[in-house]
C-alpha cells in the first residue's frame, strides 16, 4: 500500500530540480567534491580561452580581472610579503582596492598573481584543507605540504585554462620561515626571493640590488614597499596601494594598505630618487 | 525574433545562437558555439552607514535592437514570500540576461533554503561568499554577467560586494557594472571616494591635503544615483529607459522607479 501511495503521490513537478540541484539545495555547505560545470563541447578549453582570453582574443566577451606586481622574500627576522593592489580587465581598472594577501590562516600567507577569483577560489580551498589537517593530525600543516596541496591541485587541471602565480609563505617550528611559489603550470619551488606578475622585473631590479639575509625588520619592510612602488611606477598593470605584510613565529601582522602616490613623492623628495620625474613642467 | 539575427559588434560578427552563416558546399559544415549575448545595459550601488542603495536601468538590447524597455536587472534576494516583502538582500546583474536569470534563481533558492535549515535569514557576508562559490562552480563554463550584492552588514553598515564573472569577489564602497561603467565609475571615485578633491586653501603641488572621505547621507546617494544614469543615457546606446532603484535599509528594502530618456 505504501508503495502505491508512494508512486502515485509524487509532486506534479518533481524534476523541476535535477538530482544535484536538489543535493546542492539541501546541504548546509556546498560540497567538498569538486565538480564544475563544463561547457557541452568537445574541446572546453579551447572555447574558455576565446571567451575570456583578452591575450588570446581581445574581443573576447567575458573579462577577467588580471595584472599584478607581488613580491615576498625571507630574511633573519622572518619573512615580507608586498603586494599592489590593481586589478584590470583589458585596458580597464576594474579596481584600485583588491587585497591581493590572502590570509589563509593566522601564520599562512597565500599572495594573487593573475586570475583573481582562481587565486580567492582556490587559496580559500587551500585554507579549509589546512584546518582539516589541523584537526586530523593535531599539529599545524608545514608549508611545503600545504603549498604540495595547491601545487597538486592546480596540476590536475593542467590545460583547463586556470591561471595563477602564487606564493606562499608561513612560519612553523620544524620549517621556521619558508616561502613557495606555486603556479598554474605545475611549478612548486622554495626560495629565498620571489616576486610575481606583469610587474616582476621591475621589482626584481630593486630587490636584487638591496636584499641581503640579515636585513632588520624595519629595513625589510622599507624595501618591500620600495620593490613595489618601483614596479608601479614603471609596469602600467600594477599600482593603487601597497599592502605589506610581516610572517613571524607568531602569526602575520599586517603593516597597512598605504596609498601608493603620496609615498612616491615622499620618496622622490625626501630621499632625491626617481630623479627621472621633474615636478615642474619642462 | 529579431534579437537573434542582430549584429553583435562586441561579438565580432553574426551572433546567432549557432552559427547559421551558410556555409560553401565542399567545405566541412563547421557549428560554433555562442552560448552568449550582451544584453548591455549598467547597475551601480553605494552603501552609505546605515542604508545601500542598488540600481540599474532597466532596457535590455541586443545588438543595435532593443528588446524591451522594461527588465528590471536588480532583484530582491531570499524573501519568503512570492513578492520578497520580507527580503534583506539584493542582487543585481549585468551582462546576459539568461545566465543573470538563472543566477538570481539559484542564488535565491540557496538563500531560501538556508534560512529554513537554520531559522535565520542570511547575513550578506556569508551570501556574499556562497554567491562566489557558486560562480566559481561555473569557471569553466562562465555565466556571463557582472553581479554586485548588496545588504545591511551585522552591524547595520551599508555593504556592496562586486563579482567577476567567475567569482572574485571584494566589498566596496561603490562599484559601477556592465556596458555604462567605464562612463560612471570615474564619477563615483570623484563624488563619493573624493579622489582627486583636496582641501582648499592648505597649498598647491605637494603640499596638497586629500579631502576627508565622510559616508554620504542617503539623499545625496539618491542623487548621485540619478545624476549618474541620466549622464550615462545620453552617451551610451545601451543604457536608457527606465532606472529601477532599491534602498536597503533596517525597515525593508525601498523600491524607486524613474523614468529615463527613451531615445
Amino acid at each position: 500500500m505504501d508503495t502505491l501511495v508512494a508512486r502515485y503521490s509524487q509532486p506534479m513537478f518533481e524534476k523541476e530540480y535535477s538530482e544535484e540541484d536538489q543535493l546542492e539545495l539541501c546541504q548546509p555547505t556546498p560540497s567538498l567534491s569538486l565538480k564544475f560545470a563544463m561547457p557541452p563541447i568537445a574541446q572546453p578549453s579551447a572555447w574558455l580561452r576565446a571567451a575570456t582570453d583578452d591575450h588570446a582574443n581581445p574581443n573576447c566577451p567575458i573579462k577577467i580581472a588580471h595584472g599584478t606586481t607581488t613580491l615576498a622574500f625571507r630574511f633573519q627576522g622572518g619573512i615580507i610579503v608586498a603586494t599592489d593592489s590593481r586589478a584590470t580587465a583589458g585596458n580597464w581598472i576594474a579596481s584600485q582596492t583588491v587585497k591581493k594577501v590572502i590570509e589563509i590562516n593566522n601564520c599562512l600567507l597565500g599572495t594573487m598573481a593573475g586570475g583573481a577569483a582562481d587565486c580567492q577560489y582556490w587559496l580559500a580551498y587551500l585554507g579549509m584543507q589546512c584546518r582539516l589537517h589541523e584537526l586530523r593530525h593535531k599539529r599545524r600543516i608545514s608549508v611545503a605540504a600545504a603549498s604540495k596541496i595547491l601545487a597538486n591541485l592546480v596540476y590536475s587541471y593542467k590545460g583547463m585554462g586556470l591561471s595563477m602565480g602564487t606564493m606562499c609563505a608561513g612560519v612553523t617550528p620544524q620549517e621556521g620561515p619558508a616561502l613557495y611559489y606555486i603556479d598554474s603550470d605545475g611549478t612548486r619551488l622554495s626560495g629565498n626571493l620571489f616576486c610575481v606578475g606583469s610587474g616582476q622585473t621591475f621589482a626584481y631590479g630593486v630587490l636584487d640590488a638591496e636584499y641581503r639575509y640579515d636585513l632588520t625588520e624595519k629595513e625589510a619592510l622599507e624595501l618591500g614597499s620600495r620593490s613595489i612602488l618601483a614596479a608601479t611606477h614603471r609596469d602600467a598593470y600594477s599600482g593603487g596601494f601597497i599592502n605589506l605584510y610581516h610572517v613571524k613565529e607568531d602569526g602575520w601582522v599586517k603593516h597597512g594598505f598605504s596609498d601608493t602616490n603620496p609615498i612616491f613623492w615622499k620618496t622622490k623628495l625626501e630621499k632625491g630618487e626617481f630623479s627621472n620625474v621633474t615636478s615642474e613642467l619642462v | 525574433m529579431a534579437a537573434m539575427f542582430s549584429q553583435n559588434p562586441l561579438m565580432n560578427g553574426p551572433n546567432y545562437s549557432f552559427n547559421q552563416a551558410p556555409t560553401t558546399a565542399s567545405g566541412n559544415k563547421q557549428h560554433g558555439f555562442y552560448p552568449y549575448t550582451d544584453n548591455g545595459g549598467s547597475t551601480l550601488a553605494i552603501s552609505g552607514n546605515d542604508f545601500t542603495i542598488i540600481a540599474g536601468d532597466t532596457r535590455s538590447t541586443s545588438g543595435y535592437n532593443i528588446n524591451t524597455r522594461y527588465a528590471p536587472k536588480v532583484f530582491k534576494i531570499g524573501g519568503t514570500t512570492d513578492s520578497q516583502d520580507d527580503a534583506t538582500l539584493v542582487l543585481s546583474v549585468v551582462g546576459f540576461a539568461a545566465d543573470g536569470h538563472a543566477l538570481k534563481e539559484r542564488l535565491d533558492a540557496i538563500v531560501k533554503m538556508y534560512r529554513y535549515q537554520h531559522g535565520k535569514p542570511m547575513s550578506v557576508k556569508a551570501c556574499a561568499q556562497r554567491l562566489s562559490t557558486i560562480l566559481y562552480g561555473k569557471r569553466f563554463f562562465p555565466y556571463y554577467v557582472t553581479a554586485i550584492l548588496g545588504g545591511l552588514d551585522e552591524d547595520g553598515k551599508g555593504a556592496v560586494y562586486s563579482y567577476d564573472p567567475v567569482g572574485s569577489y571584494e566589498r566596496e564602497q561603490c562599484r559601477a557594472a556592465g556596458a555604462a561603467a567605464s562612463l560612471i565609475m570615474p564619477f563615483l571615485d570623484n563624488q563619493v571616494n573624493f579622489k582627486n578633491q583636496y582641501m582648499p586653501g592648505i597649498g598647491e603641488g605637494h603640499a596638497l591635503a586629500e579631502r576627508e572621505k565622510i559616508p554620504l547621507p542617503r539623499n545625496e546617494v539618491e542623487d548621485l544615483v540619478k545624476d549618474a544614469f541620466d549622464s550615462a543615457v545620453e552617451r551610451h546606446i545601451e543604457v536608457g529607459d527606465g532606472l529601477l532603484m532599491m534602498i536597503i535599509t533596517k525597515d525593508g528594502i525601498e523600491e524607486i522607479f524613474k523614468p529615463l530618456k527613451k531615445d
